[in-house]
């Protein structure tokens, strides 16, 4: 599937709640299913530095291919980032370069993106592409 | 007594809602709300007299410098300093610590001691890490105990003649702890140190008398006390504040000035360089009016009540442990709820309209004393209610609900 394709369905999926309560508890829900880190990688060099809760995030290239891990010790942050990993995994590098996040709005998790709160969405989003910059170019 | 509902009706904001829900606003203790009285000077002194003070001639220069003044006169007596050029005033607590580091720095020598708490904000940390940095004076700090009490056996071993500074909280931001600064001070000053207390978390809760404490320095903001923020307040005894250099240069601190050499103004002006905050000074003036018109026993009485009734139905909550349970504390409740993190329930609380303060709460010694990333923290004012409370614990279940 395209980002594009992952994108729409998970828009498909947050259209069926009425309130922001089911969206957090799907949201909370979906942090259950987020592919792990290895221990190994649950080192401070893997962290994204938000200001409240830790996000962890490794990324490898399988063939053309970027195939993510994560973890956080908070279940919403785990559930934001599980989203993002559903979206960018097992994507070429240069697609989630190219990537636009709109979809973030249109599920209603808006007030995650400002650049000022504490979740970090933005530096999560941010991390993932520097990943694909730098397989990228070990592409080329 | 007050009443609530009239006090309610003095702060416009409380009445708007957050997520379609009523606001309950229980993130005091890192800003308090604004009443009327106070925005009706901020409205009043731009509408009507704003001018630069203490130079100009013309009369709305002259009416914002009495007013201005005046500020200065009424804090002098809501802290009972012996003299108005004692109250310096300053862009907040912060600056007002960071004013007296800077003037220290030219007073320590190598191998001195300072002694802070180890429940302090990063902000009375880390202005004393430069400055021992600077000087290669020692940080020494005094250890708490699981109840968030200061351990005061070991303050006393830790003063020696090598101790110039003391620095303690009145009361701590992360746990509500009121600290024995009596005690304190008077032990600074046996072993001849210099003692401030930030007052920045005590002040709207209790009245200090700087005079009566004896104590050297005292701080305090203005927006944690009903007042704008970018102003606060720094008391120094007179002996010290003429021992100080001043902290910036600029207007309003000389006296006269050639290129061979400056001469400083008097107290307070040597340590208010350039244009201050006029209308922010003005309108702390008027919360501090406004506070000792509910009147500080009323308001502890009050918030006393608020903080037993809301430990009572916070550890009815299975899972929920309150961090900071000193006899002597303010209306502050730090919790985390079983293996939740502190952000989660922040998150899942505001959704329900409820303000709380999440995170370390600018204390992370204290967080890693109880190996913990951070609590949530609902911090109450006088203008709180036990109905909003029920919202809290309500909210605080909920959140349970959903993040178990």
């Amino acid at each position: 599937m395209t980002i594009q394709e992952i994108q729409n369905d998970i828009k498909d999926e947050f259209s069926m709640f009425d309130d922001w309560e089911e969206r957090y508890q799907y949201m909370i829900d979906l942090g259950k299913t987020l592919p792990l880190i290895e221990p190994k990688y649950k080192t401070d060099d893997y962290i994204i530095k938000g200001c409240q809760s830790k996000v962890w995030v490794h990324a490898d290239l399988i063939h053309d291919k970027i195939v993510f891990t994560a973890d956080s010790d908070a279940i919403i942050t785990k559930g934001i980032i599980a989203i993002l990993i559903r979206v960018f995994s097992n994507q070429h590098p240069k697609h989630i370069i190219e990537a636009n996040t709109d979809f973030i709005d249109d599920i209603g998790l808006k007030e995650h993106l400002s650049p000022t709160r504490a979740n970090g969405l933005v530096s999560m989003i941010k991390q993932l592409k520097m990943y694909a910059i730098a397989y990228q170019t070990q592409l080329q | 007594m007050f009443k609530i509902e009239d006090i309610r009706k003095d702060f416009p904001i409380l009445s708007r809602k957050v997520h379609g829900k009523p606001l309950v606003y229980l993130d005091n203790g890192a800003t308090s709300q604004t009443p009327i009285q106070v925005i009706n000077t901020i409205v009043d002194y731009y509408s009507n007299y704003n001018a630069n003070i203490h130079r100009g001639v013309h009369t709305l220069s002259q009416e914002a410098t009495d007013k201005y003044e005046t500020a200065r006169y009424k804090i002098q007596n809501h802290f009972n300093a012996k003299h108005a050029h004692e109250i310096i005033l300053t862009s907040g607590t912060t600056e007002s610590i960071n004013l007296v580091a800077h003037g220290f720095a030219s007073l320590l020598k190598k191998n001195d001691e300072v002694i802070v708490s180890s429940l302090e904000h990063h902000s009375n940390i880390v202005p004393w890490q430069m400055l021992c940095e600077k000087t290669g004076a020692f940080l020494k700090v005094i250890p708490m105990n699981d109840e968030g009490d200061l351990v005061m056996e070991e303050y006393d071993k830790l003063l020696s003649k090598k101790t110039k500074l003391v620095f303690v909280n009145h009361i701590s931001n992360a746990l509500g702890t009121i600290n024995p600064i009596k005690y304190i001070i008077e032990k600074g000053h046996q072993v001849g140190a210099a003692v401030l207390i930030d007052g920045a978390q005590a002040c709207p809760h209790i009245k200090p008398d700087v005079q009566e404490l004896d104590v050297d320095f005292y701080v305090a903001s203005a927006h944690k006390m009903c007042g704008p923020t970018g102003v606060g307040m720094l008391y120094g005894k007179e002996s010290w504040l003429k021992k100080l250099p001043p902290y910036q240069g600029g207007g309003e601190m000389i006296a006269e000035v050639t290129f061979e050499k400056t001469t400083y103004a008097n107290l307070p002006h040597k340590f208010e360089a350039g244009t201050p905050n006029i209308c922010g000074g003005i309108a702390f003036g008027t919360a501090i009016d406004y506070l000792n018109n509910i009147g500080f026993d009323n308001i502890a009485t009050y918030e006393h009540e608020l903080l037993e009734y809301a430990t009572k139905k916070l550890l009815e909550i299975e899972g929920l442990k309150i961090y900071g349970t000193s006899k002597n504390k303010t209306s502050v409740i730090s919790f985390n709820l079983n293996g939740i993190h502190p952000y989660d329930v922040g998150t899942i609380l505001d959704k329900l309209g409820i303000a709380v303060r999440t995170g370390h709460h600018c204390a992370q010694p204290i967080m890693a004393y109880y190996k913990i990333p951070g609590t949530v923290r609902a911090s109450f004012a006088f203008y709180n209610t036990k109905e909003e409370i029920d919202v809290l614990v309500e909210g605080v279940k909920k959140a349970k609900m959903m993040l178990s």
